[in-house]
């Protein structure tokens, strides 16, 4: 009889503890609605069967994972809000080190007493100068010539994001299934590789050859990323590990390849390729006064695809399914094995087009610094989207114009690039920790919050003392 | 109760705050206000500007020398100046273009990987001018002035030294990565050994490099100083005793390493490149016997001053020993370890090799 009764109590915490989460992550989006009906889902399986499973294997393993994944999944596709929060703090953060750092404000803080309003015009004016520049370079540039050269900045902006957002999908795309790709940067190394080599190495007419440098580019990243995909489904590895370690062997392998022939100028002994024939480059969208190509449009198909992919597609549902709670998406019958697998090559294969856009779009060239800090900025970028697709498509966009905007800044009121860098780290530390962007902005009820954390702290008494 | 008492608590913590804010503002704030002037020193409109490439002007070689000589430069002429950093390969076009947009008459951009952008804005701005240092066309490019160094010159005499320095009879050296740029040094520098072994009969063997297969001990970067302290620790384990790293920052884990040996009783050295390593990585001062030096700084004010007189040509500035673009740095503190024998020699062989009497080649120097 007191076999009978005991899985209540064990059993109990749970129902609580969903209201618990939800309250932490305001704003309940359908995914989390997801993740709930799976988790009651799971519960209630434990629950069926009370005397076949010892209580204290149930609790001790049932709550934990779920628990676990959530602080991530909470990381990943917090609300809204906060991301604009963060992006703002950010800003501002960023704006005062500016000002600190800037040597009229330098001087006049040496003096503030005697005439203050020096010291608040120079922050003022450090501070806004700097984001005005920011702006400039990035969006609208009111001196440029013509309203060709006032727009050049968002075209910019436009064609520093593509990579940005195919390579963010990649990554959002793997996140929704549950796993941490970091392996975005080896992942358009290799696609690099490949696309660049068919772009010089092979002569082919107009068209043919930008579409063969295209395959080749895709499966490069594919690959690369579909081994980590075979590698977490068959012996799990753990992908983190893997994605990273793959990210050295794609730079050593690429330098390598620099230091051949195969790869080198004729003539030449430097570790820089043969600049891509014009039949394997992406056509320019509006001309040559704009860097914008082709890639860009290919970026929003991009993530029209993903988004089907995601929403739409019985594969997606799979994706998701797994990625809120794998043992439940196997015992629904879902093929977890091949899931990962294909995850993991659709998100390298987006990652390759980011490669693509990088020796095809803008750089014409592999070096050993193709892909830039794309792979890692792309990680950053779907934090930034809540790994949703068009959210990442608008933080691929946000990250372009900071990327854009620097460089007028730099020039123009010689603030650091570095400026950037911080602000963009800043963002990423902000979203990772949204109970502090909400304190910062008093969006934390406390009663709500003490109210949640008692009923936490009994959840969890409950189910030790069970 | 709660609540009250973390409010007390919190305001107690702002006021501290607020008097060590003001206490610090005091001692730094109470200076006096100068009058207001708005004389400027900008006595030309001429613009110098400067690229970087991804090593960023902090880099303790040819990024931060080049930067140096265009400050100097532009201050002393009353010139306006324009700088810009590249993080990553990808910036390099952007901030060539935002440097034409500018309004720049000269471009110094650094370093071969930025070859193509600079031809590329070259070409599609032919009214502008650019320098670009350590690397030159095949085809000349009307408007672009390359700035390159036949560092083997003095990286033989580097060798030479080293040579009569050793006491093990080895000496080393090693690379960031396999670029001419690089192995220019190595050349040099190994040939300086093997010319002080032809006239003394001696057997001075050189780790690292190999002249004749064009191979040798490499890093893979310019970043990883761990490396180039491992690396430098192997060399000393096979009897090394002067080390010359020619890998920028990574030339400082060589420095470490070489300290290390020296603080375990052992008599080893260090030879820096690029600049004179003495004053610019002070920490290995004790161990420095000499720098090979490239005066990226002195060639850049050369060209911006040609540039702004109107004399700009597309002629390549080579750096010789002959025209003191590239020199074996003094030994400062390890001067007395030098024998006077062998600084008489050295002042011989560079007047040889000035002279075209001695010739030193590389297949990476310069084709002029």
């Amino acid at each position: 009889m007191s076999e009978n009764t005991e899985p209540r109590p064990a059993a109990a915490p749970d129902p609580d503890r969903l209201p618990a989460a939800q309250a932490t992550a305001v704003e309940p989006e359908p995914l989390e609605d997801d993740e709930a009906f799976v988790t009651s889902l799971d519960t209630a399986g434990g629950a069926h069967q009370p005397s076949a499973v010892p209580v204290s294997t149930q609790s001790g393993s049932l709550p934990g994972a779920p628990e676990e994944e959530s602080v991530l999944r909470m990381i990943f596709t917090g609300n809204g809000i906060v991301t604009i929060l963060a992006v703002v703090l950010a800003l501002i953060l960023g704006g005062l080190l500016i000002a600190m750092t800037d040597k009229v404000v330098g001087t006049t803080a040496g003096y503030l007493f005697a005439r203050p309003s020096d010291f608040l015009t120079a922050v003022w004016s450090a501070a806004t100068s700097s984001y005005v520049a920011l702006f400039q370079g990035a969006v609208f540039n009111p001196r440029g010539a013509g309203v060709a050269g006032q727009f050049a900045p968002l075209m910019e902006t436009l064609t520093i994001a593509t990579p940005l957002i195919t390579a963010g999908l990649g990554v959002a795309l793997a996140f929704r299934a549950g796993l941490f790709n970091i392996g975005a940067q080896g992942q358009i190394i290799m696609a690099g590789i490949l696309a660049s080599w068919v772009g010089f190495a092979l002569h082919l007419p107009m068209g043919l050859h930008l579409l063969l440098v295209l395959v080749a580019g895709v499966i490069g990243g594919a690959v690369w990323g579909g081994i980590v995909g075979v590698l977490k489904a068959r012996t799990g590895a753990h992908e983190v590990i893997v994605t990273i370690m793959f990210n050295y062997i794609a730079l050593y392998f690429l330098r390598y390849l620099l230091d051949t022939d195969l790869f080198q100028r004729p003539g030449a002994d430097t570790p820089i390729s043969p600049i891509l024939d014009p039949s394997a480059a992406y056509p320019l969208l509006f001309g040559s006064q704009y860097r914008l190509h082709l890639g860009f449009l290919l970026a929003i198909a991009a993530t029209v695809f993903v988004s089907w992919l995601l929403n739409r597609s019985t594969l997606g549902f799979e994706f998701r399914a797994i990625g809120a709670n794998p043992k439940a998406a196997l015992t629904a019958g879902i093929n977890v094995s091949r899931a990962t697998i294909l995850v993991m090559t659709i998100a390298g294969g987006l990652a390759g087009l980011a490669g693509v856009a990088q020796v095809a779009g803008t750089e014409k060239v592999l070096t050993d610094g193709v892909a830039a800090t794309y792979g890692f900025d792309a990680i950053t970028v779907a934090l930034l989207g809540r790994s949703s697709p068009w959210g990442t498509f608008a933080a691929g966009v946000l990250f372009g114009a900071f990327r854009a905007g620097a460089v007028q800044m730099q020039i123009q009121t010689g603030t650091p690039i570095d400026i950037v860098l911080v602000v963009q780290s800043l963002i990423v530390l902000f979203i990772a920790a949204p109970p502090l962007v909400r304190a910062i902005f008093g969006l934390n009820p406390r009663k709500k919050k003490a109210a949640t954390a008692g009923k936490t702290k009994q959840a969890a008494t409950t189910g030790g003392a069970a | 109760m709660k609540n009250s008492l973390r409010a007390t608590f919190k305001r107690g913590s702002m006021a501290g705050v607020a008097t060590a804010g003001a206490a610090a503002l005091l001692l730094t704030g109470c200076g006096a206000a100068p009058e207001a002037s708005t004389a400027t020193n900008t006595a030309s409109n001429y613009t110098g500007c400067i690229v970087s490439d991804s090593g960023g002007f902090d880099d303790q070689s040819f990024n931060q020398s080049s930067y140096e000589g265009l400050k100097k430069v532009t201050s002393e002429l009353g010139l306006k100046m324009n700088e810009a950093e590249s993080k990553t390969n990808n910036d390099f076009e952007p901030n060539l273009r935002a440097m034409v947009a500018a309004g720049c008459n000269l471009t110094v951009t650094v370093g071969f990987l930025l070859g193509d952008a600079t031809k590329a804005q070259a070409t599609a701005n032919p009214d502008k001018h650019f320098a670009i240092i350590d690397f030159g066309y095949e085809t000349p490019v009307a408007n672009v002035k390359p700035i390159i160094y036949d560092t083997a010159q003095a990286a033989f005499l580097a060798g030479y030294l080293a040579a009569g320095t050793t006491k093990t009879g080895t000496v080393a050296t090693f690379g960031g990565i396999k670029i001419p740029t690089v192995t220019i040094f190595m050349d040099g520098y190994a040939d300086g050994v093997k010319y002080y072994n032809e006239k003394k009969g001696k057997n001075v063997k050189v780790l690292g490099w190999d002249k004749a297969k064009q191979d040798g001990s490499f890093t893979g970067d310019f970043e990883k100083q761990d490396k180039g302290k491992q690396f430098t620790q192997n060399f000393l384990d096979q009897g090394a005793d002067i080390v010359m790293p020619v890998a920028g920052p990574v030339g400082k884990g060589a420095g470490a390493a070489l300290q290390e040996a020296k603080a375990a009783g052992k008599d080893v050295k260090l030879i820096w490149v690029d600049s004179d390593g003495f004053l610019t990585a002070p920490d290995y001062k004790d161990i420095m016997l000499s720098s090979v030096m490239k005066q990226m700084g002195e060639a850049v004010e050369t060209v911006v001053k040609q540039d702004k007189d109107g004399q700009f040509t597309n002629k390549p500035y080579v750096g010789t020993l002959a025209n003191d673009g590239v020199q074996l740095a003094p030994f400062h503190d390890l001067d007395s370890q030098v024998p006077a024998e062998l600084k008489s020699e050295l002042d011989q062989i560079k007047k040889d090799i000035a002279d075209g009497k001695l010739k030193v080649e590389s297949a990476a120097s310069p084709k002029a």
